[in-house]
């Protein structure tokens, strides 16, 4: 059974607060369709297309067969723990500070042996389930949990070397007046996080569900208005360096595409709200979230980045509105790369239209605020970097593996 | 006629024995702007953006790049701004003749009632009243409304409630009476706009746009300082950004107002 994870004690303001550091990233291009994998919270392995072998380390031709067809294909992830032992030592800086450190042999049920790390409540000799993970650096790592849930096991301090767990975490939700911004600070107040910060601009502008809002435990309303870099600013000199998640919630959806809309008022207010303000919450809060990704049990861990799929292929009726979400995208890309060496994950939560009043014409399936809400956290708790939530999002995704121009016409019409 | 003694009226303003009085707002990113409902087109709130201070983007220099909308903070109207005064010559804020922007102005204080309720509405029977004590309001004055909602924090300023604004203002008629009784300059207020907060219920509908733009008068509105100027006897500029075909501008409003003698 793991301990359960206590509050944190205030920091020593005299102690100079721990850097970054970052477990060996180097991995081969075959080898990242384990990132791919892990990304998504998937287990995936290559499997032959010739003779059905199941190989891992990845690997270039399939060492039964020597067939180059190696797809990485889901498999089972269960198996047994053949060997454990506890490093007490490493050259490797990054794990020097953190032994001692399990790792052990994993013989899966489909047939490779895997050297994992191992979850505390993991024994020797019993049934295992591996999890591919991304760790600090964004690399996949395998991890062995024990077959069934075990108490706290969520708080097992190599599980969460691997997870963005908002417990005992601070979030920082940049935008409270949208039923998504409230809908997610109950969910981060219910898992656990110490503080919710609840950015809310115009505080002059009543909205609907502010008492609500209100009353939430450990929620504490902070002016912040994502189109104002000054705002944006004083909210990070503020709180910067108590934030340990940043969930950018605002939003700014509108029907219509271009030809049949009238001058650029909407679009600049789109890329002001959703484009600058993402790139003014990267400035203000990018330099504090990397300086703090090993600062213990509350250190920095995420940035949450709510998309629509239809950044990932252009869906005409809300066209403008897609638009601006793939410009959202690509920046989000280039802040994963920012963040990463500083072991904080950027995670992008892609959903077809939500059940608001924005999208209250387009027929079912939407996906509802608390759901939205529920799919950041487990994905937060999971470790996850790549989340697609709802019926159209993973059928958008499914499709545009397949046939990406088949998928541009028929949205299309 | 003999001609007027600028120097003496500079030296006056340089000696305080005329006060400048100033009736604008700060230019911030938090002072309320216009809400339209939300699918309407929203006039853009102000910003500003560090071009350099005195940093690797200007070593020397600081500068600041800033946007807002032509109805953003302390700002005049001019009579293009609304569809009644559209076909007018003169109507945009390059055009105007120059010599508008000098005018007289009164001012008619109704703090006391606003105090008690957010919904006042001036009406001809409280101009009347007013006129009474002070005169009779002459032609080409701006009337300036004191309400004292300058002084108010920006939820209570804003009025905003589930049926829309909460702002004093003035009914239809007293503002058409003004037009057409009192050939006034134009009307100015501390609120957001010149017109009642709840004025969009009216017939017509903002009916302090609605006819002085129809009649080629003006408007300034998020006024501020209009507890430090007489009932009457106030000379105010009020000269907007000279905006091609511009509806309207922000600007600094100042008051000269005769100092104790």
């Amino acid at each position: 059974m793991t301990d359960p994870l206590v509050r944190p004690k205030r920091k020593d303001p005299l102690k100079r607060t721990r850097m970054p550091l970052a477990p060996p990233a180097a991995r081969s291009r075959t080898a990242h369709g384990l990132t791919a994998a892990a990304a998504e919270g998937k287990f995936a392995l290559q499997v032959c297309s010739d003779c059905a072998a199941v190989t891992y380390p990845p690997r270039d031709a399939c060492p039964s067969c020597l067939s180059p067809r190696l797809p990485f294909m889901p498999v089972d992830n269960r198996g047994t723990l053949v060997a454990e032992t506890t490093v007490h030592n490493s050259p490797e800086p990054y794990f020097r500070e953190r032994v001692p450190w399990r790792v052990g042999v994993v013989k899966l049920d489909v047939g490779p042996s895997v050297v994992a790390h191992l979850h505390g409540d993991t024994v020797e000799g019993a049934r295992v389930r591996l999890e591919l993970k991304l760790d600090k650096i964004g690399a996949p790592v395998m991890i062995a949990l024990p077959a069934k849930e075990t108490p706290n096991m969520q708080d097992d301090p190599q599980l969460r070397e691997m997870t963005c767990d908002p417990k005992f975490r601070r979030v920082l939700i940049t935008d409270g007046r949208s039923a998504v911004g409230q809908a997610m600070a109950k969910a981060f107040a219910e898992a656990g996080s110490t503080i919710v910060f609840v950015g809310i601009a115009d505080a002059w502008k009543p909205y609907p569900g502010m008492e609500a809002l209100r009353r939430i435990e450990r929620v504490e309303i902070v002016p912040l208005d994502l189109t104002d870099s000054e705002s944006v600013a004083e909210q990070a000199e503020q709180n910067g360096g108590r934030i340990d998640i940043v969930v950018n919630t605002a939003e700014h959806v509108r029907a219509g595409g271009f030809v049949d809309r009238h001058g650029l008022t909407v679009a600049r207010e789109q890329m002001d709200i959703r484009y600058f303000g993402l790139v003014r919450l990267a400035q203000a809060f990018g330099p504090v979230l990397r300086g703090r990704g090993a600062d213990g049990v509350n250190s920095a861990a995420a940035f949450v980045n709510l998309l629509s799929v239809h950044a990932l292929m252009n869906w005409p009726a809300y066209g403008a509105y897609a638009a601006v979400e793939a410009a959202c995208l690509s920046a989000a890309q280039c802040l994963r790369a920012e963040l990463r060496p500083g072991g904080v994950k950027v995670v992008n939560v892609f959903s077809g239209p939500l059940e608001t009043e924005w999208f209250q014409t387009v027929p079912p399936p939407k996906v509802a605020p608390a759901a939205l809400a529920r799919a950041v956290v487990d994905a937060l708790k999971r470790g996850l970097e790549d989340v697609f939530v709802g019926d159209v999002a993973e059928d958008v995704r499914a499709r545009l593996a397949v046939n990406p121009k088949a998928l541009e016409r028929e949205i299309s019409n | 006629m003999s001609s007027v003694d600028l120097l003496a009226f500079a030296q006056a303003v340089a000696s305080g024995k005329i006060r400048v009085i100033d009736l604008t707002q700060t230019l911030s990113q938090e002072f309320p702007t216009i809400v339209l409902p939300p699918e309407f087109g929203q006039c853009a709130p102000f910003r500003i953006e560090e071009v350099s201070r005195y940093d690797e983007r200007g070593p020397a220099w600081y500068w600041n790049n800033l946007s807002m909308g032509e109805h953003t903070g302390t700002h005049f109207d001019a009579p293009i701004h609304w569809i009644s005064g559209k076909d007018l010559p003169n109507n945009s804020v390059d055009t105007i003749d120059a010599a508008k922007f000098i005018a007289p102005a009164v001012v008619i204080d109704c703090s006391q009632q606003c105090a008690a309720d957010p919904d006042f509405m001036l009406t001809i029977p409280f101009v009347e009243a007013w006129e009474a004590r002070h005169g009779r309001i002459g032609p080409g004055h701006w009337v300036l409304l004191r309400t004292d909602w300058s002084k108010k924090p920006y939820p209570q300023y804003a009025g905003m409630r589930d049926d829309g604004a909460h702002t004093p203002g003035p009914e239809p008629a007293v503002v058409k009476w003004l037009v057409e009784e009192r050939d006034v300059h134009g009307f100015g207020t501390e609120t957001i706009g010149t017109d009642y907060g709840q004025g969009q219920h009216f017939n017509p509908p903002y009916p302090a746009h609605f006819y002085m733009h129809g009649k080629g008068r003006y408007g300034l509105q998020c006024l501020a300082n209009l507890d430090q100027l007489p009932a009457r006897g106030a000379v105010i500029f009020s000269a907007p950004l000279k905006i091609k075909q511009g509806s309207g501008s922000p600007l600094r409003v100042l008051a000269l107002v005769s100092g104790e003698d």
